[in-house]
């Protein structure tokens, strides 16, 4: 009997946070200038510990300005995706549950449309208007998870086939809306459809929204966080966890507001990239187990990786051309999602 | 037992957790009426129902199908919210506690409960700690020192380091009693909780139960369609049908011949043993 213990996560999320660090430098080596890894690692960590301001001169300008500030979001955007992914797994209690199956991803899509639609025509202080798209993102989400939770249920039990149904028929439903909004708008307003539809990390960010990306994964993970050992319990059903002590009602509202909210921020800047949420908790625990207190941190460092790989992938495969993030984690995700219903099923 | 360790009520007594000896539950004139849909008449209610259960003492509620037991239990658990008549666990009413301080004092062992991920024994016990304790909480020592007591406590700790899903269902059920143990709680409520299970492996856990009860001060409430079983084990019988509480006595004076034939719609013979347990036998249907 060896209970997780607060040390050993802090250790394997350390572990983690290395495996991120090779990742990132790694992935910032890749592109048109060649660079150097040794010089990259160096002039990286020096920057990390505080001995220098920058990294080297010479291609410190690309390194900076291009390609850290595109990895630095795809490191949210991926960590937001897994964790909201997570998530959904215990409140749903269907390992199969992902914010893109769900169609939350695509509801998130829409109501961040809508917001840069609208946008324009409010008069609102810059601060309010650099979260307005994340918000539209979030209500999208929330609307979302709370109708395809409610056709999930039977004869007031949540169904686990029936679940991924609604989940699957809402996404259609709303990539069919994402594709009328685009077409039906001026093309200077919105991205592109393929951004929405399949998730694309290339778009540079204004400064304060990547303040408020960085910010809102922070509270809302603490968020979900703080009722770790609840979902726990969660995962062996409310009847039971309200037997254990828990708070479920208010656990639940929580988990899904915030969950939608990560999604909602992840979307509104990158579209919707797809199964990271399913893919990486999934290989998260395989390597560390099921406990909600250890796999939190996990898919958020895991989800980030992913999408950094996923994007390098992206944009070195068919160079110099580059493939949407979403395409790469399709490719990966799809088959996945496959196995785990025929096993589930078997 | 569990050897030099204690058992998880001494392990209790250890970290100051409060003595049994004054458990007492008073089921006061409770009603209730399942109403699925607020325009139509209830579906199913429940008539006012009174009984005690007091420290080391099982109490088990029969009846037939549909008869309200497991209302009163969701009842007396705190689950569901009387529609009058009051439910006190030591002066205080279920339904109005904190989540968090009813699971501290009200365990329950349900029929066993589908997982979504295969988890250990020992984790599974441990689950029974989660009320006491912030929200977000890493175990103890001396959490892992309760649960370690409570699966000695039902003769388990040989299966600690087993997945949930590769032990028996009799083995399971002791788990699921030892993760209640390990509640440390003032009242234990079991939900059918021999159901799937053979007889031998019936009868070893009642008489698990019977010695816990007694040992550790519990109050304990029982569901169970096991008319003998209960008649052996149980001090107080609560005899229910359809929605109406019949009877509350010992099993002796309970179990009348006449009385039972009509609750359960078939001949029976009542007999009392030596040890002055009553016996029901099902006799052949006449056509």
């Amino acid at each position: 009997m060896q209970p997780l213990t607060l040390n050993k996560v802090v250790v394997r999320c350390g572990i983690l946070a290395v495996v991120l660090f090779v990742v990132v430098v790694v992935a910032l080596k890749f592109g048109a200038v060649p660079v150097s890894l040794y010089g990259l690692a160096k002039g990286l960590i020096g920057v990390l510990i505080g001995r220098s301001s920058q990294i080297s001169s010479e291609y410190g300008m690309i390194i900076r300005e291009i390609r850290l500030p595109r990895i630095a979001l795809g490191i949210f955007v991926g960590a937001s995706l897994s964790v909201a992914g997570t998530s959904f797994q215990a409140l749903l209690r269907n390992p199969l549950a992902d914010p893109y199956v769900l169609g939350v991803s695509y509801g998130a899509a829409v109501g961040s449309i809508v917001a840069l639609v609208i946008e324009p025509h409010i008069a609102m202080r810059p601060e309010i208007a650099a979260v307005f798209t994340p918000l539209g993102g979030f209500l999208g989400a929330t609307l979302t998870i709370s109708v395809v939770y409610l056709l999930g249920r039977y004869r007031s039990q949540l169904d686990s086939k029936t679940l991924l149904l609604s989940g699957v028929i809402a996404g259609s439903f709303l990539s069919a809306m994402i594709m009328l909004l685009i077409t039906m708008l001026p093309s200077s307003s919105t991205r592109g459809m393929a951004v929405w539809l399949m998730g694309d990390l290339s778009t540079p960010m204004s400064p304060i929204l990547a303040w408020v990306l960085r910010t809102g994964f922070f509270v809302f993970f603490a968020m979900i966080y703080l009722t770790a050992s609840d979902l726990n319990l969660l995962l062996a059903g409310e009847r039971e966890a309200m037997h254990l002590g828990v708070d479920v009602r208010k656990v639940q509202l929580v988990v899904y507001l915030s969950a939608s909210a990560l999604t909602g921020l992840a979307v509104s800047v990158s579209g919707s990239i797809g199964y990271v949420g399913l893919l990486v908790p999934h290989v998260m625990r395989m390597i560390f187990g099921t406990d909600y207190r250890m796999l939190l941190p996990a898919a958020a460092f895991g989800g980030a990786i992913a999408v950094v790989i996923a994007d390098t992938a992206a944009r070195t495969i068919a160079a110099p051309s580059e493939l949407p993030v979403g395409a790469i984690t399709a490719i990966a995700g799809a088959p996945l999602f496959i196995y785990l219903l025929r096993r589930r099923l078997a | 037992m569990s050897g030099s360790k204690g058992t998880v009520m001494e392990r209790g007594a250890q970290d100051g957790a409060r003595a049994n000896a004054d458990a007492r539950l008073s089921i006061e004139q409770v009603s209730y009426a399942y109403t699925p849909n607020p325009s139509q008449a209830p579906v199913f209610t429940l008539e006012a129902t009174s009984f005690q259960a007091k420290a080391g003492e099982i109490v088990a509620v029969l009846g037939p199908n549909a008869s309200g037991k497991s209302t009163v239990l969701k009842l007396i658990a705190g689950a569901l919210e009387p529609l009058s008549g009051r439910i006190l666990l030591n002066g205080q009413e279920t339904h109005l506690m904190e989540p968090r301080v009813r699971a501290q004092r009200i365990a329950m062992v349900q029929q066993e409960s589908q997982l979504l991920f295969p988890a250990k024994v020992w984790e599974f016990v441990l689950q029974g700690r989660h009320p006491h304790g912030k929200s977000l909480r890493f175990e103890t020592e001396n959490d892992v020192a309760i649960a370690k007591a409570a699966l000695g406590d039902v003769g388990a700790h040989h299966l600690m380091d087993r997945l949930m899903d590769q032990i028996s269902g009799g083995e399971k059920q002791r788990v699921i009693l030892a993760r209640a143990l390990a509640q440390q709680p003032t009242l234990l409520l079991l939900d059918e909780p021999t159901l799937h299970l053979d007889i031998g492996a019936q009868v070893d856990f009642l008489h698990t139960l019977k010695k816990l009860t007694v040992a550790n001060k519990y109050a304990v409430v029982i569901v169970t369609h096991e008319l003998n079983l209960a008649g052996e084990y149980a001090d107080q019988v609560v005899l229910m049908q359809k929605g109406k509480c019949l009877r509350v006595g010992t099993p002796v004076s309970v179990y009348q011949r006449d009385l039972l034939e009509q609750v359960f719609q078939t001949q029976l013979a009542v007999e009392q043993r030596v040890n002055g347990r009553p016996r029901v036998s099902v006799l052949e249907k006449s056509e």
